[in-house]
């Protein structure tokens, strides 16, 4: 081989790996995220049921509902509007009553959101940035932002 | 009064750092000796300053004086004794003097064992590293004092995240710190070089060695941090593809890709221009991951407190840092004489082609990881990108490398025959093979991913031993004369072997704890029994306990196979009194390789209780393939080609030479 054709194989075999991870993180980016909504959005959008969302917002006082088989339901509000969430595992420990919460699923068919994750908290005075900036949209936040300490 | 002298402490060192910036380099440009002499005790000095302060907030916490704005605010005096030292880098604060104490550190060493560097390249690189250190030391005495007094101190302190007070705290941050900084050292020496226009063969000795020890610490600073948050969260994961886990794992494939590009620079002089911008890189990625972690951007649990003034400060450093190593490798890097012609089928061209595969799945990560951020910032739209993301562009760019992996090492230099390669690595080929079908038999039609995925964890495990045997031409020789050339194998050829066996192991862990993990989540009564993977786990009851700082609801379990006794767990929830904050105690037992793993929810008030019971089989072999991957390090650095210490003076090397080959 001559020093040419060498150089072409290494940078033809380049190029081919990078168009390889390209075409996979272009796929990969149009099919695979989670868009996140708060409650109003999901009362005004009309979201496809079946699709994977992430709602947030501030679990209803009064709302949870513990069933057997570890089954849970409570309701997601952002103040104006309401959600319903079934879920079936272990809540988070600082899931509580009008603390924000950040949940992952899809919407059912009968309008129920249907989640498969719950996100943990790691720390008791921390608010979920998506939440607060929901609430905020809703006019219904006033305190420091993610203020940990 | 103390804690004044730790402040004083560090703004000495930061005094020192721009004294250690500026005369060492231009005695370097200009060839003056006496200014380059100063580095290596400036560098000795800032240490030794940095050390003080650090000591100093040390001794705060241990006393608990909480007239300390950091200490009130993240310790506690019923705190054990442990946490108040842990406790030290708990914190936004603390952790960046930490972060601070070992890159100085780095600068130590370099100043202290560099005498055989020549001596401006020594000055150059001590240079560049005190930038690194005067931008962050600025940093923390702006934005981020730890030394800051409260005037009317309180006498009880907020307490420390109880998440963090775990002996996790002890062993994570530091080994990951000593990774993440570690790689400054290769990036100040890449800076150095190109000032200097020139990589000359102590150059290339000297990045490996610091390379293969910052990517050794942080393999297991990696490990620890993915076991921590397994034990301790209570959901039984052990990788998230968090944002603040890509941050450290970026760098660490940057680091990975580095490490083999550094063999190709050392042995043939080949791709120094690649590897130059390889280590700028992969410090630019632990930059990256400082901010990301740092700057509260994200929201984790390694996010102390946010601060916009942090963020933007340390969003100043990484344009500086990165934005200027990179226009001086525009400007520079092609004054690099480059060398060493190889043919595509080569041990350099397997190199080449790990590097590659390497980037791209580095680049895949940090995508995912921007990408989220960077649409929030523009459009205001909020998205997560999670793991089905990541495993379908990381997982498919890992195949073909992992494929690749067993005839890197058995090709030879230069020109390779990849059929003779073959030939040798049939049995590692058989045995992927087997341990295939055997699978695949056992779960049948169930899972078709899975028995390949273990094939090709023993295909990776199998070619590493595959390695030594050809090696030591174990079948050609006889086994005596192959012992004694197994004995006088050198270290850099055991630490590949060990470190890719290791990552076969990890692979295996891997596919088999996600593949054939068995769960359970149920709402469980005293005398309850519920059946997983041929273990009967039988509620008996909970009952209150107390701990130093905390109180908490413990659950007895016991666990029995076949009516046999096999162990009994105490799962927990924890309510930490001065936060008032609950956490989840896994109870874990380990069979084998394998876990059984329970964590409890709420009680629910009649005695019933919810429940997670997992079955993960050999899953702790994903932590143990790490450890294995740390050892390869350390057998490589053990080399005796690689001794700290650069090129030995021509009459020993002639001596060494005609001494008989070992």
């Amino acid at each position: 081989m001559t020093r040419k054709q060498r150089r072409l194989t290494l940078i033809g075999s380049a190029g081919a790996v990078l168009a390889v991870a390209l075409a996979l993180i272009l796929f990969a980016l149009n099919d695979q995220i989670v868009f996140f909504q708060s409650p109003t959005d999901i009362t005004e959008k009309s979201i496809p049921a079946g699709q994977r969302i992430r709602l947030g917002g501030l679990v209803e006082e009064g709302s949870v509902v513990r069933a057997d088989n570890a089954e849970v339901s409570f309701r997601v509000t952002d103040m104006a509007n309401v959600v319903a969430v079934t879920y079936k595992g272990i809540l988070p420990d600082l899931f509580r009553e009008g603390q924000g919460v950040v949940t992952e699923g899809i919407i059912g068919p009968d309008g129920t959101f249907v989640a498969d994750s719950v996100l943990a908290k790691h720390d008791e005075n921390y608010m979920p940035k998506e939440v607060a900036e929901a609430l905020k949209d809703q006019g219904h936040w006033q305190g420091g932002e993610g203020e940990t300490n | 009064m103390i804690v004044e002298l730790g402040h004083y402490a560090l703004v000495l060192a930061f005094a020192l750092t721009l004294v250690q910036c500026v005369l060492p380099l231009w005695g370097a440009l200009s060839g003056d000796e006496r200014l380059m002499a100063i580095a290596p005790p400036a560098s000795v000095t800032t240490f030794v300053l940095v050390l003080i302060s650090f000591v100093v907030l040390t001794i705060a916490y241990l006393n608990s004086d909480f007239s300390v704005l950091n200490v009130l605010q993240n310790s506690h005096s019923a705190k054990p004794l442990l946490y108040k030292f842990t406790g030290v880098w708990g914190n936004h604060e603390g952790s960046m003097l930490l972060w601070i104490l070992i890159l100085v550190f780095f600068g130590a060493l370099v100043g202290l064992f560099g005498g055989n560097l020549p001596k401006d390249l020594k000055a150059a690189t001590l240079a560049v590293q005190a930038w690194v250190s005067a931008g962050f030391i600025l940093f923390l005495l702006a934005t981020s004092n730890p030394f800051t007094r409260v005037v009317n101190p309180p006498l009880e302190g907020a307490d420390l995240n109880p998440i963090l007070q775990d002996i996790g705290l002890a062993i994570h941050p530091p080994l990951l710190y000593v990774g993440y900084v570690g790689f400054s050292i290769t990036f100040s020496f890449a800076v150095a070089a190109l000032i200097l226009g020139r990589t000359d063969a102590a150059w290339a000795r000297w990045v490996r060695p610091w390379t293969l020890l910052a990517w050794c610490f942080l393999t297991l600073g990696i490990a620890m941090g993915s076991y921590w948050a397994y034990y301790e969260l209570g959901w039984g994961g052990w990788w998230f593809w968090d944002p603040v886990e890509n941050a450290s794992f970026m760098p660490w494939l940057a680091g990975t890709a580095l490490l083999h590009s550094a063999i190709v620079m050392e042995k043939r002089e080949a791709l120094k221009v690649w590897t130059v911008l390889l280590a700028i890189f992969t410090f630019s990625l632990s930059l990256l991951g400082t901010f990301l972690v740092r700057s509260g951007v994200l929201t984790s649990v390694h996010a102390f407190a946010t601060d916009p003034a942090r963020g933007v400060f340390i969003l100043g450093l990484l344009c500086f840092f990165i934005g200027g190593s990179l226009a001086l490798y525009a400007w520079r890097a092609p004054m690099l004489k480059q060398g060493g012609l190889f043919a595509p089928i080569s041990r350099e061209g397997g190199l080449v082609l790990n590097n590659l595969f390497l980037t791209a799945a580095c680049a895949a990560v940090l995508v995912g990881t921007l990408y989220p951020l960077a649409l929030d910032a523009v459009t205001g739209e909020k998205i997560s990108v999670g793991a089905p993301f990541f495993n379908l562009t990381f997982g498919p760019l890992m195949i073909p490398l992992l494929l690749a992996v067993p005839f890197g090492p058995i090709l030879s230099w230069k020109r390779g025959d990849l059929l003779a390669a073959s030939q040798r690595l049939y049995a590692a080929f058989g045995l992927a093979l087997l341990f295939t079908l055997v699978t695949f038999w056992a779960w049948g039609m169930e899972k078709v991913l899975a028995p390949l995925g273990v094939g090709l964890a023993v295909w990776v495990m199998a070619g590493a031993v595959s390695e030594i045997v050809t090696r030591v031409k174990a079948f050609e020789i006889g086994p005596k004369r192959a012992f004694s050339r197994l004995v006088g194998l050198p270290g850099s050829a055991w630490g590949t072997a060990t470190a890719h066996f290791g990552v076969g192991v990890t692979v295996l862990g891997i596919v088999t704890a996600s593949a054939f993990q068995e769960e359970h989540i149920v709402t469980m009564r005293p005398g309850d029994t519920v059946q997983l993977a041929g273990y009967e786990v039988t509620f008996d009851g909970a009952a209150p306990r107390r701990g130093p700082n905390y109180t908490e609801e413990v659950g007895h379990f016991t666990i029995r196979q076949a009516g046999a006794l096999v162990t009994e767990l105490d799962p927990s929830k924890r309510i930490y009194t001065a936060r008032q904050m609950p956490t989840t105690e896994a109870g874990i037992h380990t069979i084998g390789f394998s876990q059984l793993y329970l964590s409890m929810g709420e009680s629910r008030g009649d005695g019933a209780i919810d429940v997670r019971v997992y079955f993960k089989p050999l899953i702790t072999l994903i932590w143990i393939g790490c450890v294995i991957m740390s050892f390869g390090a350390v057998f490589s650095m053990a080399d005796r080609r690689l001794r700290i210490g650069a090129p030995k003076p021509a009459a020993r090397r002639k001596t060494a030479q005609a001494a008989p080959a070992e």
